[in-house]
């Protein structure tokens, strides 16, 4: 059931979504006290084996793959075996959660308090939580929330509370551990810190890896983790890691359980909480360290309205299902189990491709405010447009949208101009609104002079910002926006020129957006259906025609993916241009930056987006694997070797549009 | 303390008697049977018991387990019993079955599902017979039939599509004709003149197979002839310098047992089905016996084996206990499930009758703790004769078979046990699982021994449970095959299927077997839990043999033996991917046959398939068995 879940028939429109209740509402009613202190009896799962907190570190330094590494890892480096398992011990001292109601009921009443002022209402799929509740009892379960801020894990181990259900482990960043108090707050309410990095880290990968297992297979709590891996600073889903899912996976490809069960919850936000904050890192502007004093000025926060929130939890998929067929069970019957074994080809290989199903359901489940889609017009309109015509286009693309199968969440009796004005007077600090014209606007008004390159970042800022809630729906437009965009730079109406261009497209995207592996072919199919179903497009044999009226239809959806159009070819233009031999893989990003700045100083770009840090990155990602550029060590300097005829062929290729005027 | 069970004393009786025949001059102990071969040969052995018949209908049931005279059923009251007299459950009630039959599986004593009584003779077809064969054969002085009844008895093992088909009156491909040869020199012409006419051979031995292994290949268009090994049963001689017997392969192994301790030795080789199996039939399936801790499986037992195959005959040219004369021959023969040729003759070790037996038990709070205590007991060699462990389901069933206790005393001492266990030990009933044990020997040794198995399961939380429960549980095997049948009479249809499997997986491949069973139940469509219960039966050095009972009510399934066989096959796959071999010692036969490149390897199947083409080219002996 759950597999078929996860392969559902391509058409999305068709999809059915639970109901949402709004959570905030009892709390609202009742004492926060008294809730944090009611008593909690969580569902159990039915072959947990009750085991102590203290004893869990026991059993995982004792566990034989453990005990087998601190031998390997003895013998490699000459230390003794003693030295290396009281390392492994302060590695695990490090990393692990320490539970205790105690703490999470602080939290619960904590949180109850910060909510019900941050949030008008936090709604969640009832129906969700009670096939989390079934499935919690039937098998070990890994919760998988997409990530969009801070407050994600709070709100997950909030409602899981409020819904007795047991409380996760959360895999979470070591930079939570510096925030002294809040840090070890976090782990006694269930976190447990993982280093950034570890890549060769044999010892630490074994400890990581039994410590996540052991409380799998015993059952001891739902395992939490994000597969993007941290938090999108762009609101879009980040292509997911297989390190976790691997870990949580491998206890039933060995044997050791029957069944796990994952669960991927969206959670998604009307007013993200670090909004412009994201916007000033992706322009450069570095992170604030996480600290406990830093987390204190931002009370600010607490006195503004983000709106609603929504979590909704998805179907959970069996790992069983998922890997029956694809997974040969008994690859693991000639080594003894406790020997750790690198993930076979094909191993990976399903791993990344159930990892970007689970973010795509994530995505599908993601409700959408209305305010997604007016931001998506704004963007599209820098010079602002009429309030009229603003409704007229909102309210032909909510239709649109929900063609197209996404989860909008439009208040079901209020005129359309009521829903607009609403979401802008909650997005009012990224607008200006006068005379029935509304225009994305600095609002911090500049105090006293700025220079031009100050003016455009905190132009950009506005933008970076608005454009992260536009990113929220792109994935709902991105396969038919590809289609358009396909047909206009293919110049024949052939189905063949179309899907190649179509296919180059989406390869040169998919480190942009989440594309599944291998599913090209699946992709172009749902962009024809979706526009053919609109009437935007005839599909033939062996020909695709436009329809009269669809030509509205495609130029949104073109000037959709522009903005990313632009910015990877601004990337293509310094690699050819700018780049003398010795680029190192850190001067990349502020080097792009600045001659984006040139361009758009001097006129001849008009996309602030071509400034995002994200943007850049993963355009550099998409030449690597296109290998149109090589990464080469020098030293302990990693430089960027560009082959510039094909980065040329591949910026020539992706449209010709010429968008950067000479 | 001694058992002191009829069978005991019986088999003390037999050691006086083997101490009369001791005492014969020393020419004539290793002269049994060794006569001139002729098939109606009066039998110099003294033993009182029929061998088996070539009707073998006649005492057996045509379309279940074992004699026709021994069968379950629910009577007018509607308590249990077990018809007959041939064990000791026979003529007893069984109070406590129904309740746990109805209560397991959902059943209902009203809702009957009758067997055919009779075979439908019009719905065998007609033989396809080679009449030159038959002439050759009639020269030769092979005895033949082709009677539908005799045919029809010969065309199935004991899987569950097998026997449903037969109850419900459908026969399919059955053998054209059967021949009972007497002796190695009829088996030598019988596969001559097949070879010479191209005549399909199957052998039988006892019919007990569970692998489809003698199921008539329905695309074979050449007459099939059945061999029938029955009448091939002497011990040919033993020689108790070197404790061997020399066996002819026919011989079903409680007679040759039985015989054996007619001269004070036994083979100890003690497969569940034993009461039908045959020697022949154990060596062409690598057969495990439950006392191989001391005995040995098969292979161990084997000193030299003699096969008639169309190439000729192979064998051995001595009695050396070990050689090394490259791959050892008799693996090509243990195991080739009938698809190189007939086991005439086998050599085997034999031993003296053990001087004393115990049955014992032990209850574990739960599985784990029990297989954690048997793999400490394998890891210090201390193993008894036999060591087995139930889980909760089956203890349960286990416990469903006790019969009427014949006092109130009884009744109360057993109250008191469970109460002990249960409140005072604090074990859970529906978790505790228990240890049967068989221990043998000299007396002193097994008290020692007894005591050293008992420490260990006390580590483990193990508490001694008595020897009645130990009985008891060996006792479920011999009936668990008729009990099949009283299932059936009542919509509840079953088998058992086995592995071995590594000791660190054990656990996790029963828990998930197990699990998946009910899972596939589920999913198509059985209205009530199946029983999915399992039990480790052998232990070795580095794993263990695991024993699987499943089965389910199947009311209102159109066709329940399809379900029932794609959860089997659902099952050995979950069996595979955890770890377990494809069969500890059922063999592959026609059922498991898919799996076998999997489980062997390409070029393992291809080393075994031109062993085949060497030998029998013709596919004489064609029931396309493990290739």
């Amino acid at each position: 059931m759950a597999s078929r879940a996860l392969y559902s028939p391509r058409h999305p429109v068709l999809k059915k979504r639970d109901d949402f209740e709004d959570v905030l509402e009892e709390r609202r009613r009742s004492s926060d006290l008294r809730y944090a202190l009611r008593c909690y009896t969580p569902t159990l799962y039915k072959g947990l084996v009750p085991c102590k907190v203290s004893m869990l570190k026991s059993i995982v330094l004792q566990s034989d793959h453990l005990q087998c590494v601190i031998k390997q890892v003895s013998s490699e480096s000459g230390d003794s075996t003693e030295c290396v398992a009281e390392e492994a011990s302060l590695i695990l001292d490090e990393m692990a959660h320490r539970m205790q109601l105690s703490t999470v009921r602080f939290f619960v009443f904590t949180l109850s308090k910060a909510f019900k002022r941050l949030f008008r209402s936090v709604c969640v799929n009832e129906e969700g939580i009670q096939r989390l509740q079934q499935a919690v009892q039937e098998h070990p379960v890994v919760l998988l929330p997409s990530h969009r801020s801070y407050m994600d894990f709070l709100m997950m181990s909030y409602l899981l509370y409020m819904f007795d259900l047991p409380l996760p482990v959360i895999a979470a960043g070591m930079d939570f551990m510096s925030m002294k108090f809040i840090g070890e707050m976090l782990r006694m309410s269930g976190a447990f810190f993982i280093r950034r990095s570890f890549g060769g880290d044999k010892l630490y990968w074994a400890v990581f890896s039994e410590y996540v297992k052991t409380m799998l297979r015993k059952g001891y709590a739902p395992i939490e983790f994000f597969l993007e891996g941290t938090r999108s600073r762009t609101c879009k889903s980040l292509t997911p890691k297989t390190g976790l899912l691997n870990i949580v996976m491998e206890p039933f490809f060995k044997g050791e359980l029957f069944d796990v069960s994952l669960v991927p919850v969206s959670i998604s936000y009307e007013r993200v909480l670090e909004e412009s904050l994201y916007a000033r890192e992706l322009l450069g502007v570095p992170k604030p360290k996480e600290s406990t004093s830093g987390l204190l000025k931002a009370r600010r926060v607490l006195s503004e309205d983000y709106g609603s929130m929504h979590v909704y939890f998805g179907h959970p998929v069996s790992v069983r299902s998922l890997a029956e067929g694809k997974i040969k069970r008994s690859q693991y019957n000639l080594l003894p189990r406790y020997i750790p074994q690198k993930p076979s080809v094909d191993t990976h290989e399903f791993l990344n491709d159930a990892a970007f199903r689970l973010v795509r359901i994530q995505e599908e489940n993601m409700v959408l405010k209305p305010w997604v889609l007016i931001a998506t017009l704004l963007l599209q309109n820098p010079d602002g447009m009429d309030l009229s015509s603003l409704t007229e286009q909102t309210d032909w693309l909510r239709h649109l949208a929900l063609a197209f199968g996404a989860f909008l969440d439009w208040p079901d009796h209020e005129a359309c101009s009521e829903v607009i004005s609403c979401s802008l007077a909650l997005h009012r600090r990224l607008l200006s609104v006068s005379a029935g014209h509304v225009q994305l606007s600095v609002t911090d008004a500049p105090q006293v002079e700025t220079t031009p390159e100050e003016a455009v970042f905190q132009r950009a800022v506005v933008v970076l910002s608005c454009a992260s809630y536009r990113n929220q729906i792109l994935h709902v437009f991105l396969r038919p926006a590809l289609l358009a965009v396909a047909m206009q730079s293919a110049n024949s109406s052939r189905k063949d020129d179309i899907y190649n261009c179509f296919n180059f497209l989406r390869n040169m995207f998919s480190n942009e957006f989440i594309l599944c592996p291998g599913d090209s072919v699946q992709d172009f199919e749902e962009a024809c259906y979706l526009l053919m179903k609109r009437g935007v497009l005839q599909v033939l044999e062996h020909e695709i025609v436009m329809s009269a009226s669809g030509q509205s239809t495609l130029a949104f959806l073109c000037s959709v993916l522009e903005p990313f159009l632009q910015g990877y070819q601004v990337v293509c233009r310094y690699l050819c241009e700018e780049t003398n031999e010795n680029l190192t893989e850190k001067e990349f990003i502020p080097a792009v930056r600045s001659f984006a700045l040139k361009l758009i100083l001097a006129g001849r770009l008009k996309c602030c987006e071509a400034l995002s840090s994200d943007l850049q990155k993963n355009a550099l990602a998409a030449l690597l694997r296109l290998k149109a550029v090589r990464k080469v060590k020098v030293g302990d300097q990693v430089t960027l070797k560009v082959n510039k005829i094909a980065v040329n062929s591949l910026e020539d290729t992706m449209g010709k549009s010429d968008v950067i005027s000479k | 303390m001694a058992s002191n069970s009829s069978s005991s004393s019986a088999q003390q009786r037999l050691r006086i008697i083997a101490g009369h025949l001791q005492k014969r001059p020393e020419d004539e102990h290793a002269s049994v049977a060794a006569q001139e071969c002729k098939a109606e040969t009066p039998r110099s052995n003294p033993s009182s018991a029929a061998p088996v018949p070539k009707r073998r209908q006649e005492i057996m049931k045509w379309n279940g387990w074992g004699y026709s005279d021994s069968r379950f059923l629910f009577n007018k009251k509607g308590q249990a019993e077990f018809t007959g007299k041939r064990y000791r459950l026979s003529g007893l009630i069984l109070p406590s079955l129904k309740d746990w039959f109805e209560g397991t599986f959902g059943a209902n004593l009203q809702h009957k599902s009758p067997a055919t009584p009779t075979v439908n003779l019009s719905a065998v077809a007609p033989p396809n017979l080679n009449e030159p064969f038959i002439e050759d054969l009639k020269a030769a002085g092979v005895a033949a039939s082709h009677d539908p009844e005799d045919r029809v008895f010969r065309a199935h093992g004991h899987c569950l599509h097998e026997i449903f088909a037969l109850r419900e009156g459908r026969i399919g491909r059955v053998p054209d004709m059967v021949v009972w040869p007497s002796c190695h020199s009829d088996v030598e012409k019988i596969v001559e003149l097949a070879c010479k006419h191209n005549v399909c051979l199957i052998p039988y031995g006892g019919g007990t197979s569970v692998s489809s292994a003698l199921e008539c290949p329905h695309e074979e268009t050449r007459s099939i002839v059945s061999l029938d090994t029955s009448q091939m049963n002497r011990i040919l001689w033993i020689d108790e310098k070197n404790l061997t017997a020399h066996v002819e392969a026919g011989i079903i192994g409680q007679d040759l047992e039985r015989q054996l301790n007619e001269h004070g030795y036994c083979t100890g080789h003690e497969p569940d089905s034993m009461e039908f199996s045959s020697l022949g039939g154990w060596v062409a399936t690598r057969a495990s016996g439950m006392k191989k801790n001391i005995y040995g499986n098969i292979e161990d037992l084997v000193v030299h084996i003699k096969m008639v195959t169309p190439r000729g005959v192979i064998e051995k040219s001595c009695l050396g206990p070990r050689m090394s004369t490259g791959p050892d021959i008799h693996h090509f023969i243990l195991g080739s499930e009938g698809t190189l040729g007939v086991v005439t003759e086998v050599t085997m070790k034999i031993r003296p009758i053990p001087e004393y037996q115990k049955y014992g038990s032990v209850v574990f709070p739960n599985f784990q703790q029990g297989v954690a205590c048997l793999r400490e007991v394998a890891r210090q060699r201390c193993a008894p004769a036999s060591i087995r462990l139930m889980d909760n389901e089956q203890f349960q069933f286990g416990h469903a078979l006790k019969p009427q206790v014949s006092s109130i005393f009884t009744s109360f001492l057993d109250g008191l046990k469970k109460f002990y266990i249960t409140k005072f030990k604090g074990f859970d009933p529906h978790h505790l699982c228990v240890a049967t044990l068989l221990f043998e020997g000299d007396r002193g040794k097994v008290l020692q021994h007894e005591k050293q198995v008992y420490d260990i399961a006390a580590k483990f939380g193990g508490l001694a449970a008595g020897e009645d429960n130990g009985q008891r549980g060996y006792m479920l095997t011999f009936v668990i095959a008729y009990l099949r049948d009283l299932g059936m009479d009542y919509y509840v249809i079953g088998e058992s299927f086995e592995t071995s499997v590594p000791w660190d997986r054990v656990l996790d491949l029963c828990r998930n077997v197990k699990e998946r069973i009910v899972r596939e139940c589920k999913e198509r469509g059985v209205q009530f839990p199946p029983l999915s219960t399992c039990r480790v039966t052998q232990t070795y050095d580095a794993g263990a043999c695991v024993y699987f009972y499943f089965a389910f009510n199947y009311r209102g399934l159109s066709d329940p033996v399809h379900v029932y066989e794609q959860v089997e096959h659902a099952a050995r796959e979950e069996i595979l991917a955890n770890g377990g071999s494809l069969s500890h010692h059922h063999g592959v036969g026609k059922l498991r046959k898919e799996w076998m490149k999997e489980s062997v390897s390409g070029v393992g199947l291809g080393m075994l398939k031109s062993v085949k083409e060497y030998v029998d080219p013709q596919n004489i002996f064609g029931n396309r068995n493990l290739l």
